[in-house]
């Protein structure tokens, strides 16, 4: 059997073959770094692209080895981190003007963790400006493509990301996902995404693999909680006879769901019945509500977020304003994008006196209704199975002036981060242009090994390309 | 007409923790400028905060020591708004649900008690500062100084149950002792960790609904809070009886020219837009924690008063001196242990020599010493203080420096009646006037015989020898 060109290559398989020394990890981050020379003009996936830090961590990865010694399961593969990231010394914009010059002076929690496992940085990923976005159209580093048609978007706000490992140009990337940002681009870019710690990968196993590597405490995170990772990996491989599988009702009513989409979906299901899992209906009677409570929650929290943005401390400052407070509003005013600015406003309007009551706090109501909406459903089913986009990929510029529309690519996927629980997309099926389609799986809290059996399911009974046609 | 104050009182204490109350930074004062910070404190892209537990070990006890009840559950919020010291543009702070609501505290003001409501005590992060170039006069450059940034505060917010500037001064001095007496404030308010700002109005005597309230801000001592509160009080008045308004707004006590002047008015005022903070969950305090820290609470000061005035039979205004600080009430304590008999003579001992008992420069035992040397006739009162501050120079045992320098008195009759026959012999007219009636002699015979002792006979003793002599 003909060797797979390098840049097919799982995350898994050249973790392996870099450890059992079948290639070095200079001639595997060479490779990649090569491909994204000739590829990413076209796709623009990556903000920065590090080719002197990556050959020399690679080769940094080469003398340890020669030395007897790996870093981590990582060790050598090259990878790329969604430019959220802060990275040391490392340019970590956001896709925002505002922080066009910022080298941030310590690493993320994820950039230290992947790092500690050995991965080569090969760059940063573009991506929506301050993850507000659902096409990577409102980057202030020009939108990415879609590899499989470069007329159209790569989903967002972690396209970047998405583009980049559905184009093999990185072995796995690390994106963020609160409304729907890793798994609405990997369905439209034909990859697996998880919105729990944000692998963006080829396969599912891969997921599984990184997940196991990103997954734990941070103890530098109030919010995170402290259980023991279990082995995703063994997960993904497990049968998946007996398992239930719940069909939300909601998510396959009202016309905005395209019949290739749906068409997709149903072969995943018969994919996963003819494993030996069982269907049940469920129902997520607060689904209709889930959009609009998440633009009142997600806004007033960014507004609040973004306020460190003045110019004072690092980033963009506009130049000439005659004292502070003029300062602060024309650098927000010249660093910020048409999107950002939209949330902002609608954050702050939604959080001022008199309104909070009526928008955030009813918000935030709604929130645990939908919570209990799943709670209800995971009564009945070990696994939910949706779309994880209602079509395939748009055209560029074909949603740009009309940001209502935008916010519905995420309506599939915003439910799951209100309740807080994981869900993941999978590949599923492709459209009749030829365009990628997912499938999205969703689990109770901390039941990830179910979600990564199922996905594993699907993937087995519907083999796709590995790669984006990019090459033409 | 007669006009009544109302006074509500809102302090910042900062709590007496090592790091900040949401990253491991040194919330210690003095540091050069931004030395004491990190990512998190200087809100850079990405951060988050972690809650210190040892701030809410503090805000929790001085709940507990002024009667509030420690809620449960509560909620960190941000208080949004943009400045240059405030690194993230909102202060993380307790808004709607706090860390303890109802108590009181009891203050004394011309020898009554009132009891003080206390409406709720909460927790937040501080801000920075800003230097200006020169301060103001041709500024060219503000300058921000972070070191601040999220030290721990807390913030006690009384019912307007003030009436009077002198109350408004009992009620601080009584909670800043408090403060220090459980040790999670250090109450110093020239550095800032114990800050205090005021809302007053007036209205006439019997009227129930309260008068438009102005905020004072700025106040750095005791006594300007007090001058602050007449001033202000005066003025309302004044504006209320020239038949105006008084307007709603926050005022700056300038100290230097007595008044208070206008910062800013209502109509100006932030919509601070006040969220729970999504970053921080919310704040569960367990029973079983709070009822441990309960045990950790110490006799309070006005406790402490009237057990030491009672159980030592000393008079109520020592023991509110040694009160006044716990360690001294501690020293005087254990002081009169070693040496039981006269608790009024040790009292007086601990308050003279109070500064090096502060500074630990002095033992119990020394005081005990000296005060049972100077009971038993021993040594004199001049030789007990030379002798203490021998102690405070060298270091060395009180009664060995004692014995050393010779200082012990003399009261052994038998050692003065040699020296008592010597001064008989040489004033013989004295001697004759005295037996003649001239009583009040018997002084000039004692100073005479302390003399020729070089200060060592015991003066009693001596009286005593002489009268024996004499007649
Ligand atoms: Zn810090």
């Amino acid at each position: 059997m003909a060797q797979a060109p390098i840049h097919e290559w799982t995350l898994l398989e050249a973790a392996r073959k870099v450890r059992e020394k079948e290639i070095s990890s200079r001639e595997l981050t060479a490779a990649i770094l090569e491909r994204i020379d000739r590829l990413d003009p076209k796709v623009n996936s990556y903000v920065t692209v590090l080719p002197e830090r990556a050959a020399s961590q690679a080769a940094a990865c080469d003398e340890e080895q020669a030395r007897g010694s790996l870093r981590g399961p990582l060790h050598g593969v090259p990878v790329g981190l969604k430019d959220i990231f802060c990275t040391r010394g490392v340019r970590t914009t956001c896709g925002s003007r505002i922080l066009h010059n910022f080298d941030p002076p310590y690493d993320a929690a994820v950039a230290e963790t992947v790092r500690a496992a050995g991965a080569v940085l090969l760059g940063k990923h573009n991506m929506d400006e301050f993850a507000m976005g659902s096409s990577t159209e409102t980057s202030h580093f020009g939108p990415s493509r879609n590899p499989w048609d470069l007329s159209r978007i790569p989903g967002g706000s972690s396209g970047g990301t998405a583009a980049a490992v559905s184009a093999g140009m990185c072995f796995a990337g690390v994106g963020t996902d609160t409304g729907g940002s890793i798994r609405q681009p990997a369905s439209l870019c034909g990859v697996v995404g998880m919105n729990q710690a944000g692998p963006v990968t080829r396969t599912v196993a891969d997921a599984a693999a990184l997940l196991g590597v990103i997954a734990g405490y941070d103890r530098r995170d109030s919010t995170c909680v402290d259980v023991p990772v279990p082995d995703y990996l063994a997960a993904a491989s497990r049968p998946v006879a007996g398992l239930r599988v719940g069909l939300p009702k909601e998510y396959f009513e009202g016309g905005g769901l395209s019949p290739d989409v749906k068409k997709a979906v149903e072969r995943a299901l018969a994919g996963l019945t003819g494993q030996g899992a069982t269907v049940v209906e469920v129902s997520l009677p607060h689904t209709s509500f889930a959009l609009s409570t998440y633009y009142l929650i997600a806004p007033a929290e960014a507004s609040s977020n973004l306020a460190r943005y003045d110019g004072v401390r690092y980033g963009h400052r506009a130049e000439g304003a005659s004292g502070v407070v003029e300062m602060m509003s024309r650098t927000r005013a010249e660093g910020f994008g048409a999107e950002v600015k939209r949330r902002v406003m609608i954050g702050t309007y939604a959080l001022s006196a008199g309104y909070y009551e009526a928008f955030y706090g009813k918000a935030q109501k709604v929130r645990t209704l939908i919570r209990r909406d799943f709670d209800a459903a995971f009564s009945k089913a070990d696994v939910l199975l949706t779309p994880t986009a209602p079509t395939p990929a748009f055209r560029l510029g074909e949603k740009t002036g009309d940001p209502l529309t935008m916010y519905l690519s995420d309506i599939f996927t915003i439910p799951c981060n209100l309740a807080g629980i994981p869900g993941i997309s999978v590949p599923c099926g492709l459209s009749a242009e030829g365009l990628p389609i997912g499938a999205q799986l969703l689990s109770n809290h901390f039941r990830e090994e179910t979600l990564f059996s199922a996905a594993g399911a699907v993937e087995r009974a519907i083999r796709l390309p590995r790669v984006a046609p990019v090459e033409g | 007409m007669e006009f009544e104050a109302v006074i509500g009182l809102e302090v910042h204490a900062q709590l007496q923790t090592e790091s900040k109350i949401f990253c491991a930074c040194s919330a210690k004062f003095g540091a050069e400028p931004n030395g004491n910070t990190c990512p998190v404190c200087t809100g850079m892209p990405g951060v988050l905060p972690v809650l210190n537990r040892k701030a809410v070990e503090c805000a929790v006890r001085t709940a507990l020591a002024t009667s509030c009840a420690v809620q449960r559950r509560s909620v960190f919020a941000r208080k949004n708004y943009f400045y240059p010291d405030m690194p993230k543009a909102y202060q993380i702070s307790q808004y709607e649900l706090p860390l303890a609501l109802r108590g009181h505290l009891d203050i004394e003001v011309g020898g009554a008690t009132r009891r003080i409501g206390i409406t709720r005590i909460h927790m937040e992060e501080d801000a920075g500062k800003l230097v200006h170039e020169g301060e103001f006069a041709g500024a060219q450059a503000s300058l921000a100084d972070l070191n601040r940034c999220s030290v721990p505060l807390m913030e006690i917010v009384s019912e307007p149950d003030l009436r009077t500037p002198e109350e408004g001064g009992s009620y601080l001095r009584t909670l800043r002792d408090i403060l220090v007496y459980l040790e999670v404030c250090d109450g110093n308010m020239e550095e800032g960790s114990f800050r205090c700002d005021a809302n007053v109005s007036v209205r006439p005597v019997g009227q129930a609904a309260l008068g438009t309230k102005a905020e004072l801000k700025n106040m750095n001592s005791f006594r300007n809070v007090e001058r602050a509160l007449e001033y202000e009080i005066r003025r309302q008045i004044e504006i209320v009886e020239d038949g105006g308004k008084v307007a709603q707004e926050t005022r700056l006590w300038d100290a230097g020219a007595g008044v208070t002047v206008s910062m800013r008015r209502k109509e100006e005022a932030h919509d601070y837009r006040y969220f729970p903070d999504p970053d921080l969950l919310p704040l569960i305090v367990e029973e079983a924690w709070v009822e441990e820290l309960k045990r950790t609470i110490p006799e309070l000061p006005a406790a402490k008063v009237a057990r030491l005035a009672a159980r030592y039979g000393i008079p109520r205004y020592d023991a509110g001196i040694l009160a006044s600080s716990r360690a001294l009430a501690d020293f005087f304590e254990a002081a009169s242990a070693a040496f039981p008999g006269s608790p009024k003579t040790t009292a007086n001992e601990c308050v003279h020599w109070k500064d090096a008992i502060l500074a630990g420069r002095l033992a119990p035992e020394t005081i005990a010493h000296a005060v049972s040397d100077r009971e038993a006739g021993t040594i004199s009162a001049t030789a007990s203080k030379k002798l203490v501050e021998r102690v405070l120079e060298t270091g060395r045992p009180f009664r060995t420096l004692r014995d050393e320098m010779g200082l012990t008195q003399l009261s052994d009759t038998s050692a003065l009646d040699a020296i008592v026959d010597k001064v008989i012999a040489s004033c013989p007219k004295e001697v004759e006037s005295y037996r003649g009636g001239k009583a009040g002699l018997l002084s000039f015979f004692v100073g005479q015989v302390m003399k020729e002792s070089r200060g060592k006979a015991n003066p009693k003793v001596v009286q005593e020898v002489l009268r024996k002599k004499l007649e």
